[in-house]
């Protein structure tokens, strides 16, 4: 087993904020005894084969028949899954909880690959409000813009949107790594507590209101800090860190990540030490 | 939570009655208490259209008061007079529904605003829309159901915005379903998507200027706003500019006139919008299924960012 006491690591993960953080989902958690892994066993997975591919075309089907499907798909071992005319279905490719190489032919409505847990996903289209809500791991690439929420409640994983994003992208993100190639609207961050926001472009405004924790990155112009946003100092190992996702998201790899801006929470807002008024009084 | 669509052909026309219908039948899921369409047909621009109610639908989910059809019929006596003692000509007439009708009229005049009060001062009697292109259908009931009592199917024109209502703000009756007119201009609709949480502040200041209300829907308030500010001399898009820091609440909504479509979001883009642009087509709509419904082929398709506001022309 890896030694995960490795005390440079943990340094340079503090150096970076993400000592906190628990970036990967269950099922690339070790939280089990490798020597008892046949024993373990969790809740719709298959064993799949990425070489075993197949098509579905979904233009007559409804979400809750597609993604039935999907998981009947997955079942028979199907590793490498293509989804035909999307046509902005709501809904589509959620709760996934397996390793699975699935591809979107076309665009996905509101809450596309929400709740995922493992797959790597491409989608050649658009997406609508929430994508990829509540991702757990895997990755999921959208090769045109997306709508707003975009990685809402991510706890892990990479989001990655090659072109624009709407309002609230990563609101209450507690984990993983959104990326986006475009500009991003208003309330960026709102409300994240862990995780990376990359935004290559321009930013709306209150980036990053009323954020716990967590860091955003961003190569463009901010149209205003939210509460308790501030800038922080670009590290060396931040622009590594920086230069090495953008190579692997396949988007920005030649960025001059030396002239991106930091913003970080300035944990004004919160202290959970401090009593509450009626505590006060009964302290008094 | 209502669903709005909208569409503009730039450069020729087509089945926008059609069109709309299925964008908005698209959206049904977002609500299906009424839906209203604002069709902008092709006219030869000489008379003025008028579509008028003289009772409300008291099917079912209807919040309204039945009341017998001779109630209409005298309504519509009062209303024809009326139409004379201003001078107006009935070119052709046609009564959709007991309660529903649409009158095409010889008027030469440029103040709808003593026309407008004039007809509205009967009581039960609501002009839905008054201008030379523009035609506001609004029923109980989803998009299908509307464009078949109506007969929109083949309606051509340039462009059209619609309305599926959930209604929460105020009654399920026709009175406060979408798109509503920009009294007292002609040609001018609005459809929202929102809350509008200053509608009374605003409200009564509007009253009293002189502005008229025909419901409590806080949507209305979108049309009187805009039609306020036009009125004092500005343009469509700096009407629209200035409700982005004059109203409070949630809002995407859109406004047409006879030769353009516009939409605003507010500054938290609370409220969903998806838009496709092309130099033939502008279409939009809360959901991107509802573009799909007209374009079913891979398109490129954004969301505008808070606080943004466009127009496009014919």
């Amino acid at each position: 087993m890896a030694n995960l006491k490795n005390t440079e690591k943990k340094t340079k993960a503090q150096a970076m904020g993400m000592h906190t953080e628990v970036l990967t989902g269950r099922t690339q958690q070790k939280f089990f005894n490798p020597d008892e892994a046949e024993n373990f066993y969790y809740f719709g997975t298959y064993d799949v084969d990425f070489n075993k591919r197949t098509d579905l075309d979904v233009l007559d089907m409804t979400a809750p028949e597609a993604n039935k499907e999907i998981d009947n798909l997955m079942s028979q071992g199907f590793g490498t899954i293509v989804i035909k005319n999307p046509q902005g279905k709501h809904s589509l490719g959620v709760g996934i909880l397996n390793k699975l190489n699935l591809i979107f032919e076309g665009s996905l409505g509101y809450f596309g690959m929400g709740s995922c847990d493992g797959p790597i996903v491409r989608i050649n289209g658009r997406v609508g409000w929430s994508c990829a809500e509540n991702l757990m791991a895997g990755k999921v690439v959208i090769e045109k813009n997306a709508g707003s929420c975009f990685g809402a409640a991510i706890r892990g994983g990479d989001l990655i949107c090659k072109g624009s994003v709407g309002a609230r992208t990563g609101i209450d993100m507690k984990g993983g790594t959104i990326i986006v190639g475009g500009d991003a609207g208003a309330f960026t961050g709102f409300m994240m507590q862990r995780g990376r926001i990359i935004i290559l472009g321009n930013v709306g405004i209150n980036l990053g209101d009323s954020m716990y924790d967590g860091t955003i990155f961003v190569g463009g112009e901010i149209g205003s800090y939210g509460s308790d946003a501030v800038d922080s100092e670009l590290t060396k190992n931040d622009q590594d860190w920086l230069k090495r996702k953008l190579k692997v998201a396949e988007i920005g790899e030649n960025f001059d990540v030396t002239k991106m801006k930091k913003i970080v929470a300035g944990k004004k807002l919160w202290n959970y030490d401090n009593l509450e008024p009626t505590e006060k009084k009964g302290a008094i | 939570m209502c669903g709005i669509a909208g569409l503009i052909h730039r450069g020729k026309s087509s089945k926008v009655g059609h069109e709309l219908q299925g964008m908005l039948q698209a959206l049904k899921h977002r609500g299906e208490d009424s839906t209203g369409y604002a069709l902008y047909g092709d006219t030869d621009g000489k008379n003025f259209i008028m579509r008028f109610k003289v009772g409300e639908n008291v099917g079912e989910g209807s919040t309204s008061v039945a009341e017998d059809v001779s109630v209409y019929d005298e309504r519509k006596k009062i209303v024809d007079n009326y139409l004379s003692e201003l001078g107006a000509k009935i070119i052709k007439e046609d009564r959709i529904l007991p309660y529903s009708l649409r009158y095409e009229i010889e008027y030469d005049k440029k103040d709808l605003l003593n026309f407008s009060q004039k007809i509205e001062s009967i009581p039960g009697v609501e002009i839905l829309s008054m201008g030379k292109s523009l035609e506001v259908i609004k029923d109980l009931g989803n998009a299908k159901m509307v464009c078949d009592r109506y007969n929109l199917d083949k309606l051509v024109g340039t462009h059209a915005i619609g309305h599926a209502r959930m209604a929460t703000e105020s009654g399920v009756d026709i009175k406060s379903a979408h798109p509503f007119w920009g009294y007292p201009f002609s040609d001018v609709s609005v459809v929202h998507n929102g809350q509008l949480t200053n509608y009374w502040n605003n409200r009564r200041a509007l009253e009293n200027k002189g502005m008229r209300f025909m419901s409590e829907c806080d949507s209305e308030l979108i049309a009187v706003y805009l039609a306020e500010k036009m009125r004092d001399g500005a343009s469509l898009e700096e009407g629209m500019k200035d409700s982005l820091s004059g109203l409070d609440g949630v809002f995407t909504y859109f406004v047409a006139t006879k030769d353009s479509l516009g939409m605003a979001k507010d500054t938290m883009a609370a409220k969903p919008l998806v838009l496709y642009e092309s130099d033939e087509l502008v279409a939009m709509g809360s959901e991107e299924i509802a573009i799909r419904s007209i374009l079913p082929h891979e398109i490129d398709t954004y969301d505008p960012f808070d606080g943004e506001v466009k127009v496009w022309q014919i």
